[in-house]
């Protein structure tokens, strides 16, 4: 067989962060890799540099023996790449059948019509897919699976040597994932090269042929499912490597009130379910991981309670529903969410950021609590006049947490704080947040996909899988029982 | 399908429209004469805006080139009307490349606010040398199309009976479909494999052509050139109003928005000042709450499912 992508020395860089760090690999005529990594790994931007839409900073990505890396998008497009993005943005006003023959037009200024062929073709190719039923549909009117078969039909329509596939299976019910599997497979067997781009091992494993890990930029392990199931990094940067936890000094009223409620919780983005009917509690001065990889639902969870998105089911908030009132309104009664993203203020100096955390607080209660959060993060006492933007990742985080601080919370939510940041920077924060368990009476909610952050810390832990809870327990028996699943 | 329901009504329409010099007066005529010219202005804006989701602030910019040129050869060499009309054209279209290679490079609100520049630029250098384009005041015309409301109107709706069926089945065809794609989702356009900066390019100087070709017939018809009715930022921003009132991505609708803005203007005229307001005002109103503007009203009732 020979190799018909052959990608070394592929490395990215963001200003100071280096995305992607010296990554190799080939895929020969009728194979599938699986690329894989947690959330922040730089298998996306691996993805992206092969397809042109950024540019390697350094590498080769080799076509059929051609070095494309750096050509524009639509020459390697056009050189034999194609790709299934996980995000269907379909033109409002064309039918299926439309978008199909869009993917089959050539480049050219003077197409002014198209012959019988290329209808015929589109037919065909939306019947491979299952889309004949509706293909004189508008996007619109169809469902979240039908839009990604779509993505599908246009790759297969482009015919290209090397297929690229992002998150295949994302939001799609289990009958789904078995149709796209046999649609992937379909291209394996007609000898293109496929890389699938995913979170876990787990998801991909009956499909791939060969796996490769990435972690925070860096090659991992590479070979069959199991082997890098079985490798030891992998299962350290999953699971965690040995898991210490702490027990936090009992607290009077630990655990009596129960200080969050949430039941039968359940969300829809348009056609895709985000959440199905999740129960979770959190008693006051409780410290509760949620436990979950990208897209399972964690960051959603955290909108709901915080008003963000409407929502079926309830939150009780010390008894009262939440039901009706504002995010602003959530906000001001004690659950203060730090989210994801962090929405800093970039522009503004990490003091200004942080006295507006403290608009709602007289000025003592404020300054008192600015000196708390200064001998908590030390860092951020001495960049006061900096501009947020200017910090680097690890510091933007922990600005992050202490203007969430600022406000008091009772109740303060935490998504995915470690998200891109370098282990030296988690340490950090690890420590603090241990440090604002053992001395505070603070109620936390962590959302984490880092298994070793999210578990040292917690009295409880939920792990949240395809919009559903789908285990609750101590800690310390999360590997034995939920670790295998969790690859 | 949208096509035979815009042609269901559009063929109606026109009938009606070539039929008008029989019952109304020379008044009413050089209005809707005057309307058709603003009607290729903001179909041409549409393929821009609508297609290559591209937003040219500056469609005054285009329209004032064709003019000016098309004015400049006749007033000072008289050359004939046909030949001012084609050069006029031309230069739009080779300033519209100019100006639109850099500036497509940029993205975001940039690429707008360089067409915006471009206009100021253009006013300031026909105020500056005053001498030769005749400032502010205007510079005269040895010819005009004609001295006859009827023939002039019939040179106005054949002209925009020509250019938006040009216009609307370009924006039908593949290449029309392609340049959607460019202007929704530039990456996703770009991974099928088409040249996204060719394309948008391609649009910018189609639409630069009917720009400058219209501006500049609008000048034979007026027998003048001014900055305030080709050049002015004013002019660019009502184009600009036509076109989303009458529903972007749809090209006939744009047309309707123009025939409607300068209609509605006369007909309001006796409320003096106060005209422009309630115009703007009821623009304000359609983009608000009808993003969708009348023709995207009018596709949606009866669209397919």
């Amino acid at each position: 067989m020979s190799a018909l992508l052959e990608v070394s020395g592929l490395t990215k860089r963001f200003g100071g962060l280096v995305a992607v760090k010296d990554i190799g690999f080939t895929i020969n005529a009728g194979e599938i890799l699986g690329l894989i990594g947690p959330n922040g790994s730089g298998k996306s931007t691996v993805m992206k540099c092969i397809m042109g839409i950024e540019r390697p900073n350094a590498g080769s990505v080799k076509l059929s023996g051609i070095d494309v890396a750096g050509w524009p998008t639509h020459r390697i497009a056009r050189q034999g790449v194609g790709i299934v993005f996980q995000h269907s943005h379909p033109l409002q006003r064309q039918t299926i059948l439309e978008h199909i023959k869009l993917a089959l037009l050539p480049d050219n200024l003077l197409m002014l019509a198209t012959d019988h062929g290329v209808t015929r073709r589109a037919e065909e190719i939306a019947a491979r897919v299952g889309l004949s039923a509706v293909m004189h549909r508008l996007p619109r009117t169809l469902p979240f699976a039908d839009l990604r078969r779509l993505e599908l039909a246009k790759a297969i329509a482009r015919n290209p040597k090397v297929v690229l596939v992002d998150e295949p299976f994302a939001g799609l019910t289990s009958g789904e994932v078995a149709d796209f599997s046999n649609l992937i497979a379909s291209f394996r067997a007609e000898g293109h090269a496929v890389l699938l781009v995913d979170h876990n091992v787990k998801g991909v494993a009956a499909l791939v042929d060969r796996v490769l890990a990435m972690y925070l930029g860096e090659y991992v392990a590479e070979g069959s499912a199991e082997e890098v199931m079985r490798n030891e990094t992998v299962r350290r940067v999953y699971l965690g490597g040995k898991i210490e936890t702490a027990v936090r000094p009992e607290r009077e009223g630990k655990d009596r009130t129960p200080l969050l409620n949430v039941r039968g919780l359940g969300v829809l983005y348009g056609k895709a379910t985000a959440l199905e009917d999740v129960s979770i509690h959190v008693g006051e001065g409780e410290f509760v991981s949620v436990v979950g990889l990208n897209g399972a639902g964690k960051t959603t969870l955290f909108n709901a309670v915080s008003g963000l998105v409407p929502h079926s089911g309830t939150v009780e908030w010390r008894g009262q529903t939440l039901a009706g009132k504002t995010p602003g309104g959530i906000a001001r009664d004690g659950i203060v969410q730090c989210p994801e993203t962090r929405e800093l203020f970039g522009d503004m100096s990490v003091r200004e950021n942080l006295d507006l955390g403290g608009q709602h607080q007289t000025v003592e209660d404020a300054t008192k609590q600015l000196n708390w959060l200064f001998d908590l993060f030390p860092i951020l006492k001495s960049r006061q006049n900096q501009a947020a933007r200017t910090l680097s990742g690890g510091e933007q985080q922990m600005l992050a947490i202490a203007r969430a601080l600022m406000m008091k919370p009772k109740l303060l939510i935490l998504d995915e704080p470690t998200l891109g940041l370098a282990p030296v920077i988690l340490e950090q924060l690890s420590k603090a947040l241990e440090t604002l368990r053992q001395t505070t009476d603070i109620t936390v909610l962590l959302g984490e996909q880092n298994v070793t952050f999210a578990l040292p810390h917690a009295d409880r832990v939920y792990v949240i899988e395809h919009s559903r809870i789908v285990w609750e327990g101590d800690p310390g028996r999360f590997a034995e029982e939920a670790g295998a699943g969790y690859l | 399908m949208i096509r035979s329901r815009t042609f269901q009504l559009a063929v109606p329409a026109l009938i009606v429209m070539a039929l008008l010099p029989l019952g109304v007066d020379g008044y009413i005529l050089g209005l809707l004469t005057l309307a058709y010219y603003y009607a290729v202005f903001a179909m041409s804006w549409d393929l821009l805006f609508g297609f290559a989701g591209e937003v040219n602030f500056g469609p005054s910019f285009l329209i004032g080139i064709g003019a000016y040129t098309a004015a400049l050869l006749n007033h000072y060499w008289l050359w004939p009307i046909p030949a001012c009309l084609v050069a006029g054209a031309f230069a739009a279209v080779i300033a519209g490349a100019v100006l639109a290679v850099p500036a497509l490079r940029l993205t975001g609100p940039y690429f707008g606010l360089v067409t915006l520049v471009a206009v100021l630029l253009l006013q300031n250098m026909i105020v500056l040398f005053a001498g030769i384009t005749g400032g502010e005041i205007g510079l005269d015309l040895p010819d005009v199309l004609s001295i006859d409301d009827n023939t002039n109107y019939y040179y106005a709706l054949v002209f925009m009976t020509v250019s938006g069926a040009i216009l609307f089945g370009l924006a039908q065809s593949p290449v029309g479909l392609i340049l959607q794609a460019s202007g929704q989702n530039a990456t996703e356009a770009a991974a099928l494999g088409f040249n996204v900066a060719k394309h948008k390019l391609a649009a910018f100087c189609i639409s630069a052509f009917f720009s400058g070709l219209a501006g500049a017939m609008l000048i034979f018809y007026m027998g003048t050139a001014s900055v305030g009715t080709v050049v002015d930022i004013a002019v660019g921003v009502n184009v600009i109003i036509a076109a989303v009132l009458g529903g972007r991505r749809t090209i006939i609708g744009a047309a309707l928005g123009a025939i409607f803005l300068i209609g509605a203007g006369e007909i309001l005229r006796p409320l003096g000042q106060l005209a422009t307001f309630v115009v703007s005002a009821v623009a304000l109103v359609v983009i608000l709450f009808f993003p969708g503007g009348f023709m995207g009203r009018i596709l949606q009732s009866g669209g397919r499912e």
